[in-house]
């Protein structure tokens, strides 16, 4: 469980985040939903540590992160998987050794056999049991995302964050994604943090949902829930998607 | 302003270079990758600009040395000097900022760009002491480049002065052993060892804190060859003041 309090930041004049207060639950997939600018990359930034937040705090599992010791806070990051937008595959390796790279980091496990049999169960758990040899630019956007997700769960991580898994995607292999996220999330307990626009993204595994608009918490909840807010900035975003609106005219007929 | 808080950057950068070591068995393997992408793959450029600029050096002498009481050996001992002095350590490593430089800040940048070196640091690993760590310790190797830059010059200057018709063999042995001094070989290596240090670091600041896009890659790119060459440039003059004068 990762609790964010009171959390502000703000570049020079710019408030970019307003006092969030935030509980993302393990085992669910936690959404993070918005316009572009409400705040949600600085948001997974600072949860991240790659930003500093100017006030509030961030607990994993009640550690919080900081007030931790710098050896802390490198301890706690081999729990974290990460997952970046366009999939920040490094390009001078192999799938099999990006894979492999968090693996050869950060366990005293010397033999390669070893680390190999883990990157060929994780490639397989993410349908890529034959593309190992292959380098990132070789194989498909929806493939290197793939990749980057068995990278991010390699570890085993306690906490995996998700920066807009499916943008660039068609929504075939965008769905893919989602539900490949939610299997792992579920299979592995972790707390799962996802930001996202895709409206498809909330209606497929949006259980638990944080909806920011100009660096403010508007609106908490899932994904039955959003359909009920009378919230006027939700309805405006959510009710700007085809889709929310054919399914809200679906359930409103009884379908 | 901007150039303070450059030069307070680049130094802050310098101590994260040597902050929280990569795994030794990991960063083992990336100083060979560097020493193979940087030294070794600049050997034939190296060896092929320094075997014909040393033929040139000796025939542009040989063409001037119109006086019959200067001794031909002079075009040896003036191939060698400059060679030695300056063409082997400071031009090279003019081209070596254009070569590699420009290799160190494209790669690093592009890394940047892609969020590489993001994905690095949420990993928790130290991504200045594995990206730029390699690099220093790779060029620590690059006075052997330089080493060869010298004996491909000399090479170049007795293939272009004793083929050419200018110099006998023997005249152009003993223009080469005259005068010479061991402190100007030190020296020689001195300043290439500064310079490969420039080599090294320049281009990674400028490709490490880039920022934008791909184009932007581009213009650090060009800026880390241009400043590279400047530093060199200057430290050249500085060292020379020092050691020679």
């Amino acid at each position: 469980m990762i609790e964010v309090k009171d959390l502000h930041k703000s570049f020079e004049e710019e408030k970019v985040l307003n006092g969030i207060n935030f509980t993302f639950e393990t085992g669910k997939t936690n959404l993070i939903i918005g316009q572009s600018g409400s705040g949600k990359s600085v948001l997974l930034k600072c949860m991240l540590g790659l930003f500093k937040a100017d006030k509030g705090t961030i607990e994993y599992d009640g550690k919080p992160y900081y007030s931790i010791s710098d050896e802390e806070k490198r301890e706690l990051r081999k729990e974290i998987g990460m997952l970046f937008q366009g999939g920040a595959l490094f390009d001078s390796m192999t799938v099999e050794e990006n894979v492999m790279f968090p693996l050869r980091m950060f366990t005293k496990q010397r033999k390669k056999k070893d680390h190999l049999d883990r990157v060929n169960e994780v490639l397989e758990r993410v349908n890529l049991k034959d593309t190992g040899k292959k380098y990132p630019s070789e194989i498909s956007g929806g493939m290197q995302k793939r990749v980057a997700i068995a990278r991010a769960i390699v570890n085993r991580p306690k906490y995996l964050f998700c920066d807009e898994p499916n943008s660039g995607l068609d929504p075939r292999t965008a769905t893919v994604v989602d539900n490949l996220i939610h299997e792992l999330t579920v299979e592995y307990n972790i707390t799962t943090v996802i930001i996202t626009h895709d409206m498809n993204s909330v209606l497929e595994i949006g259980e638990n949902i944080a909806f920011l608009k100009d660096g403010v918490l508007q609106w908490t909840g899932d994904k039955d829930k959003i359909f009920e807010t009378d919230n006027e900035t939700v309805t405006d975003f959510v009710y700007s998607s085809d889709l929310f609106k054919k399914v809200r005219k679906a359930q409103l007929h009884g379908h | 302003m901007s150039y303070l808080h450059s030069i307070g950057e680049y130094f802050i950068m310098i101590k994260g270079v040597f902050g929280r070591m990569t795994k030794r068995s990991v960063l083992k393997e990336l100083i060979f990758k560097e020493i193979d992408e940087l030294i070794l793959g600049s050997l034939g450029i190296v060896a092929f600009l320094s075997f014909f600029i040393g033929g040139v050096v000796a025939l542009q002498t040989a063409l001037n040395l119109n006086n019959p009481l200067v001794p031909k050996s002079l075009i040896a001992f003036a191939a060698r000097q400059s060679i030695i002095l300056e063409f082997a350590p400071t031009f090279i490593s003019i081209i070596m900022a254009g070569k590699v430089g420009s290799f160190i800040t494209s790669s690093i940048g592009s890394m940047r760009v892609t969020e590489q070196i993001d994905a690095l640091e949420v990993m928790g690993v130290n991504s200045l002491n594995y990206l730029i760590f390699p690099k220093i310790i790779a060029m620590l190797t690059y006075p052997f480049l330089i080493a060869i830059s010298m004996f491909l010059g000399i090479v170049g200057a007795y293939v272009a002065a004793v083929f050419g018709g200018f110099i006998v063999p023997d005249q152009f042995i003993s223009g080469l052993q005259d005068d010479f001094v061991g402190f100007q070989l030190f020296y020689a290596f001195f300043k290439t060892f500064l310079f490969a240090m420039i080599l090294a670091t320049i281009p990674a600041y400028h490709g490490y804190y880039m920022k934008g896009g791909s184009l932007e890659v581009g213009k650090a790119s060009t800026t880390s060859f241009v400043w590279t060459s400047v530093f060199i440039i200057i430290t050249n003059y500085i060292v020379t003041q020092l050691l020679l004068s």
